[in-house]
């Protein structure tokens, strides 16, 4: 292995471990829960994902074969990150979890609209 | 070099997962201990790529796949219940 | 590769209703394929085992899933993949500053876009790019498909933001999936 390729391993894993904290920071210090739920977004992407790109390199070199199979991994949390997001926020939404007050206001009078119409 | 910096890694990574207990006791709200919890399995993801590369095995990767399934799977249950009240209607 | 499009060809020639088709989604199962060749050793024994697992799990699940994805335009929908791949390095530390930095500045807000797509899959994937993309996280769908709720973590102009989002992901994503 190159000290060049060595060098770009410990640079990704880094990024990928110092996004991660960053993500974890924000979901401890930022005020309400959907200002959190940013945090987690991050360190998916970013985090995880520099990581398997440096992880795949070294393999790569060590082994002298292109070793793809933990970009799987990235795949597979890129496809569910979003799902276990939205699902998380509508739970929230559905426990009615502080956030703007203005916001829940007008949504429960449209619900109440749209069910008076189903209704009549 | 690679074992000192996977060496910091790992300690970045460990204080991530402390932050994240910490709001896993502490979170005021159900969907916010659900959305550490979920954090949590994504750092254990990222830490066990770490040992894979710290053991030069490519074995761990497997492991890595596993509990991202698993971590998935748990989450949408305890949002569907949490929305439901039911998980498998 | 070759009795699979073969295949393919008889079944859009034979289109039947309420019949259960034999390949119902020809790209899903090519995809399936080639994950479970990288998933396991690329050898003889795993492309014949794993054309009979891609062919056999969405016969047999096809019913949970009636509109088959097309992709009208693959060229487009690589540049698409990317342009979100680049927009998310970019967001990525935009956010991260912002996270450090103090929270009075953080103006987070709710926001709609009012969704021109119509198909569930295009939907999901709009959600799922917006989700992706430090910043922004899709958080509901209203019950008629018509409007997504974005929470942004910083934005000043809502308007401008929505404007955004419907411009530079919704579409492209148009074009590819449904014209």
């Amino acid at each position: 292995m190159t000290t060049f390729i060595e060098y770009m391993v410990a640079a990704l894993i880094l990024l990928g471990a110092l996004f991660a904290l960053i993500g974890s920071i924000g979901l401890v210090k930022l005020p309400d829960f959907f200002r959190r739920l940013h945090g987690p977004t991050k360190a998916t992407t970013l985090g995880v994902g520099g990581m398997i790109l440096g992880s795949v390199l070294f393999f790569t070199a060590v082994e002298r074969t292109f070793q793809f199979q933990e970009f799987l991994v990235s795949l597979f949390l890129f496809i569910t990150a979003p799902a276990s997001a939205y699902i998380i926020a509508k739970a929230a939404l559905h426990l009615k979890v502080q956030y703007d007050a203005e916001y829940i206001e007008s949504e429960a009078a449209a619900k109440e609209e749209q069910q008076d119409q189903n209704l009549s | 070099m690679l074992d000192k910096v996977v060496l910091i890694a790992s300690v970045m990574l460990a204080i991530a997962l402390l932050l994240n207990l910490y709001r896993l006791v502490k979170g005021p709200s159900l969907p916010d201990r659900i959305l550490a919890l979920d954090t949590m399995y994504i750092n254990t993801i990222a830490l066990i790529v770490l040992l894979g590369v710290s053991q030069r095995s490519l074995i761990f990767f497997e492991a890595a796949m596993l509990i991202a399934m698993m971590g998935f799977v748990g989450t949408i249950a305890i949002s569907k219940y949490i929305l439901r009240g039911d998980i498998i209607e | 590769m070759t009795h699979e499009e073969r295949q393919k060809q008889h079944e859009q020639a034979s289109e039947l209703p309420k019949k259960k088709k034999w390949l119902p989604h020809p790209v899903l199962s090519v995809v399936m394929v080639l994950i479970w060749l990288s998933l396991n050793n690329a050898s003889m024994g795993h492309l014949v085992l794993g054309i009979f697992l891609s062919l056999g799990i969405p016969y047999l699940v096809q019913d949970f899933w009636p509109t088959a994805v097309r992709v009208h335009r693959p060229f487009k929908l690589c540049m698409y993949l990317l342009l979100v791949l680049v927009d998310i390095c970019k967001a990525n530390f935009i956010v991260a500053v912002q996270i450090l930095g103090p929270n009075k500045k953080l103006n987070a807000k709710f926001f709609e876009v009012e969704l021109d797509v119509k198909n569930d899959f295009t939907i999901a994937m709009l959600a799922g790019t917006i989700t992706l993309t430090p910043g922004t996280v899709s958080s509901e769908l209203s019950t008629d498909k018509k409007r997504l709720l974005v929470h942004a973590l910083n934005v000043d102009d809502v308007e401008q933001a929505a404007a955004d989002i419907k411009h530079r992901y919704e579409r492209p994503l148009k074009e590819i999936f449904e014209c």
